[in-house]
């Protein structure tokens, strides 16, 4: 398993006390930003950057590169910088392992991007229920302060900058990069219309960089070994490394380092040691609650964004969830849907209106009053929503319900003729709650 | 005193969140009165229908009192699939409420969380900011004792 | 200007930049269906009604908030746009309530026209998710049902944005979201002030006026009453829209007539109480300018105004003129002055009144509104009001013949027309004060710079030497830029007038639905037409005031003035 697992992102990973700046720095830390500050203009970070294809790790796997050369070259003077630390995909803990392991590290990635896009001012939205995370956070934006690589005329080079820290609240949506805005500037967290997008019109209608947690962690070894050597791992459309989160019916739950290109089957089997209690593997989603739903003969595809999107897959956060075989399609589906119908801002009418209507016709095949005719209102809803509604929320949500369609329609005729194989569903026509 | 917190952030429109959030923990109860709303409304030169919006869209806010010790409970897919029906009905039993209920003692609400990233701990909870994982009955009485206790 | 070169439909259109899809298409004829679209406000994008396919992308845009861009290649109509768009009408009414059939927005509601114009006769294959909620009649002029709302937010942006009182907000998440009053109050408890402007934009029927036209049947019907009607300025400029004429078309005769045949016994004008007003709230100014009274006098005829001082400037209530609006003293006027000379108890008279304006039924239900001993003004009725009552008795109001009002309170003057507009009642005011000062008659009777959409406008008029410096703003948002620089000592007028709404009442939250700038410019004109067109301009000359003076108030600002046509006003701090 040895060429499974690498250790770019996680070096420090449960090497180092993340409380203590001195262990950091010992460890090689702040020699990026040496680096950048000292030897590199902001342009060349950018350039790096973009030789290395990196792409957004929360999900969108926008090219950062190309993201950074917007806010850099936006006419502004004032730009932020927005670390998205709301992570909130169930399935996904990749961000909170990285901060409460190595907080140092995403302070440094921080001040490494707002000097390559010329901001002042970064925040840091961390999810409210990180509560040790945001403390290790604060701590180590503190001490960085103290040292000096916070603040003025950091390592006396022209450059001012400083970290806020802001916690959410208990709203999924808040990782959506407008929401995250709308909640940054004191409001609800309803995502605004694009375009404008962030780069040019962002945070106060400024020029903003937003960057998932992992995706700026890359940025020191961008830094210190180039572009180019950031693709000597991975795969021609997916550079790098990809934390991968592994929850669910799997023997082996935690965060991986994976570089892109391993298979789903090395990923369940090598990494995640296959399935427990002698079930066997039933069905993963793969990408968070708005990922596909895919069965184990699809294992062989790659961990990889050119053949992921041919199956009409996608990585997203690193989520992969493992369901075994006493476990109910159904059931599962109208938990996420659940999931959703609870999380959507209720802006835009397909999303709010759609995921309890999504929800209702499932929670029907559950209760075994389904009809031939929901699976018309499911194309239609499914195809509006992905269509038509305003964020990635709306517009995704509906993927389990349209790969479970895809993949295991079995499961949705046999509950139609009042049969759950998993035995989980009530099918009593709502009876029971 | 909610002036003292307005003035420690700052009295600014952007600063509603961690206000409302601090003025929140402030009271044992873990809510937010009408009163102290209007105050902020009043400082921060904000309409009240912009501060209730704020504190009715983000799930930890309550305008109802609520235990000393907040139990969220995670109910989503990986928990689910590690028994976190049962750690629902184990809260349920060992504190005599349901769901969005308040012991009367005043000591414990249990609620629903959407995930709580805790995946690899499933099934998990956070009780008074606190992550929990690898629930079960045992676990879950010895939890509520040890709370009890402090 | 950068112009942009697209395609829509297979047809070429060159439009500037920042154009967007919408407009581009509007420009080719081509009308994409919209819902929580309304010009002059901020776009929402919410509704998703307008969305089109757009080479390139595998969601659809939203045309309403998506800019061209170069060489863009629209479809605005297909199978896939189809399914979607009805789809989503079903989304709505699947959690909207459906009694279309005795709702007061029936055969003028948005939903109801987009889904006839979709085309839309299947069944509803979502289930009814409405969770009924109560309806709010805290407040004698609107009505809130949450059960109708679709969260177009229009409501929204016109308390927030244009009159910036901003008591309506959206609040909750998902589908539990609703657009909530204050802290979610009833809107009495939330610091509203009933200037209807909401009820002008909702597409449906989740906030409305209170519909009293019973209450008026039920009073022409009754032999023993005798109702008098009186109708606003505004009125005259606006009532012909609801019969499908133009904005702006003058039917001055056709509304008599139209009061005539519903069964009211007298056919007044509330022109002549805004002449009767000019002659109280010229002297008071005068008055406080000799005698260091409190300045900048402010108008008080705006009951929308008058709430929101009340309510969240009463610091600030000494700068209101005492004088109540032609609407309540006109009625008190009827039921003293006019009483006498018929002969009859002020209890079996019943004075109605057809106002642009839904605050002037909380104002003629105001405690101390009883000079008369009895109520002064019995119902308050809006323009829509009025229009249904035309309707229910199958009165065509376009065919009907020009009819005059009845004297002697149907007499009025130009300067009584132009209250209707922003800037209107300032200048009926100068013309009156100006020639009681100098004794001279005014060269020119328009004070243009007083007039016009402009949210504040000053001007100045030479008066013997001295210099009398006025400002007129409409809409509150504009009003609490001036009284912000009074309070900062720093408002350097003397007389200024306030108007709740923008437009002043032409543009008032009782009037005809859908009421853009546009169409408010166009009542403007028609208004100042209607004045120019009077043989009377001035307020003083009215004859039917000089005689109410001569026979019964003696003068302005005498006992019997005070009495009848002057009011306190309440510190109601919210």
């Amino acid at each position: 398993m040895a060429d499974l697992i690498l250790q770019r992102l996680t070096k420090h990973c449960g090497n180092i006390d993340p409380y203590d700046i001195d262990d950091y720095t010992a460890a090689g830390g702040f020699k990026a930003l040496t680096k950048a500050l000292l030897l590199m203009k902001p342009q060349e970070i950018i350039d790096e950057t973009k030789a290395s294809k990196l792409v957004g790790r929360g999900g969108a796997a926008f090219p950062t590169g190309a993201k950074m050369q917007m806010v850099h070259d936006a006419p502004n003077n004032i730009k932020y910088v927005i670390c998205n630390a709301d992570e909130g995909e169930p399935g996904t803990f990749k961000d909170r392992y990285l901060m409460e392991s190595d907080p140092y590290q995403i302070v440094e990635s921080i001040i490494i991007a707002g000097y390559a896009v010329k901001a002042q001012k970064a925040y840091i939205y961390i999810r409210g229920e990180y509560d040790k995370a945001i403390a290790l956070i604060k701590n180590a934006i503190e001490r960085t302060r103290e040292t000096g690589y916070l603040g003025k005329n950091i390592l006396r080079q022209r450059f001012n900058f400083d970290i806020e820290v802001r916690t959410g609240a208990g709203a999924y949506i808040c990782g959506e990069e407008f929401a995250l805005i709308e909640s940054l500037e004191g409001k609800s967290g309803r995502p605004r219309y694009k375009p404008p997008y962030p780069p040019i019109a962002g945070l106060w209608d400024c020029p903003t960089l937003i960057n998932n947690v992992e995706t700026l962690a890359n940025l020191p070894y961008i830094v210190l070994n180039g572009g180019k050597e950031f693709r000597s791992v991975g795969t021609d459309s997916s550079s790098g490394t990809k934390l991968i989160c592994l929850s669910g019916n799997i023997i082996n739950k935690g965060v991986f380092e994976v570089p892109f290109g391993i298979t789903l089957r090395d990923i369940i089997y090598s990494i995640g040691q296959g399935i427990p209690n002698d079930k066997e593997l039933k069905m993963i989603q793969i990408g968070g609650a708005s990922g596909s739903c895919i069965p184990p003969s699809m294992l062989d595809i790659k961990l990889d964004l050119a053949d992921m999107r041919q199956h009409d897959l996608s990585p997203g956060s690193g989520a992969i969830i493992a369901f075994d075989n006493t476990r109910c399609v159904i059931d599962i589906v109208k938990s996420l849907l659940r999931f959703f119908a609870h999380e959507s801002c209720g802006k835009c009418t397909p999303c709010r209106e759609g995921n309890p209507q999504l929800y209702n016709i499932i929670n029907d095949f559950s209760n075994g009053t389904a009809t031939v005719d929901n699976y018309k209102a499911l194309d239609s809803l499914t195809q509006t929503m992905q269509q038509a509604a305003l964020c990635g929320l709306g517009q995704a949500s509906p993927m389990p319900v349209v790969s479970t369609l895809r993949y295991f329609k079995e499961e949705y005729d046999m509950h139609l003729s009042g049969n759950c194989p998993a035995g989980i569903c009530s099918l009593d026509g709502g009876q029971a709650k | 005193m909610v002036e003292d917190i307005i003035m420690r952030h700052g009295a600014t429109e952007d600063k509603l969140m961690p206000i409302l959030l601090d003025i929140q923990n402030s009271n044992e109860r873990h809510y937010l009165k009408e009163e102290d709303l209007k105050t902020v409304s009043k400082i921060l030169g904000i309409p009240e229908s912009r501060v209730y919006s704020v504190v009715t869209f983000y799930s930890f806010f309550s305008l109802k009192p609520r235990g000393k010790y907040i139990i969220q409970i995670c109910d989503n897919a990986p928990c689910i699939v590690n028994g976190a029906y049962n750690v629902i009905d184990d809260f349920r039993r060992a504190l005599g409420i349901d769901m969005g209920q308040t012991t009367n003692d005043g000591m414990f609400t249990l609620e629903h969380s959407s995930c709580l990233g805790c995946c690899s701990h499933a099934p998990a909870a956070r009780i008074g900011g606190e992550l929990y994982g690898d629930l079960n009955t045992d676990r879950i009485n010895s939890i509520l004792s040890e709370l009890r206790r402090q | 200007m950068t112009m942009i070169n697209l395609i829509i439909d297979g047809k070429s259109v060159t439009v500037p930049e920042n154009t967007s899809i919408l407009d581009a298409a509007k420009s080719i004829n081509v009308d994409i269906p919209t819902l929580c679209y309304f010009p002059d406000q901020n776009i929402k994008g919410n509704c998703r009604v307008c969305i089109v396919e757009v080479k390139g992308s595998r969601t659809f845009s939203v045309a309403c908030s998506t800019p061209v861009s170069e060489g863009m290649e629209i479809r605005t109509w297909s199978e896939n746009i189809m399914n979607a768009r009805r789809t989503i009408v079903q989304l709505m009414l699947a959690n909207h309530d459906e009694d279309c059939n005795t709702c007061i927005k029936n055969g003028s509601c948005e939903l109801q026209d987009l889904v006839q114009k979709l085309n839309i006769q299947q069944d509803n294959p979502f289930r009814k998710v409405l969770d009924t909620k109560k309806i709010d009649t805290s407040t004698p002029s609107l009505v809130r049902n949450a059960n109708k709302c679709i969260k177009c937010g229009r409501c929204v942006d016109m308390c927030q944005e244009t009159q910036q009182v901003g008591v309506l907000f959206d609040a909750y998440r998902g589908i539990n979201s609703e657009i909530v009053a204050g802290m979610g109050k009833y809107l009495n408890d939330a610091g509203c002030i009933l200037c209807g402007q909401c009820s002008t934009v909702c597409p449906v029927a989740a906030i409305y006026e209170n519909d009293e036209t019973e209450r008026v049947w039920q009073a022409i019907f009754d032999p023993n009453k005798h109702v008098i009607v009186q109708a606003a300025p505004a009125i005259r400029v606006s009532i012909a829209e609801e019969f499908g004429m133009p904005a702006g078309t003058i039917t001055i005769g056709q509304l008599a007539a139209a009061l005539r045949r519903l069964g009211f016994d007298d056919i007044f004008d509330t022109n002549f109480a805004a002449d009767l007003t000019i002659m109280e709230e010229g002297h008071e100014l005068l008055e406080r300018l000799q005698n260091g009274g409190t300045l900048p006098m402010i108008t008080s005829c705006s009951p929308g105004w008058i709430n929101f001082i009340e309510q969240y400037y009463p610091e600030l209530l000494p700068h209101l003129s005492t004088c109540k609006s032609p609407q309540q003293m006109f009625g008190a006027i009827a039921k003293t002055y006019y009483a006498e000379k018929i002969g009859l108890e002020p209890g079996n008279i019943f004075v109605v009144s057809i106002m642009p304006c839904t605050a002037k039924k909380y104002e003629s239900a105001r405690p101390e509104m009883n000079s008369s001993s009895v109520r002064d003004v019995d119902v308050s009725l809006t323009t829509r009001e009025f229009a249904r009552m035309i309707r229910q008795a199958g009165i065509n109001f376009a065919s009907l013949p020009e009819e005059s009002f009845d004297n002697p309170l149907g007499i009025s003057t130009g300067a009584g027309a132009i209250f209707g507009a922003t800037g209107g009642v300032m200048e009926a005011a100068l013309r009156t004060v100006y020639e009681v000062v100098t004794g001279n008659t005014l060269q020119s009777l328009n004070f243009s710079e007083i007039r016009g959409l402009k949210g504040v406008k000053e001007s100045s008029v030479n008066m013997n030497g001295d210099t009398l410096k006025v400002a007129a703003a409409h809409g509150i948002a504009n009003a609490k830029k001036l009284l912000e620089l009074i309070k900062d000592g720093a408002a350097d007028y003397q007389f200024i007038e306030i108007m709740a709404c923008p437009g002043g009442c032409i543009g008032g939250g009782g009037q005809p639905y859908r009421t853009t700038n546009q169409i408010r410019q166009q009542r403007i004109d028609a208004i100042y037409k209607v004045d120019e067109s009077m043989p009377l301009r001035k307020s003083h000359e009215n004859p039917a005031v000089q005689t109410l003076y001569k026979e019964f108030l003696e003068h302005p600002l005498s006992e019997k003035s005070h009495k009848l046509l002057h009011t306190e006003y309440k510190n109601r701090r919210y």
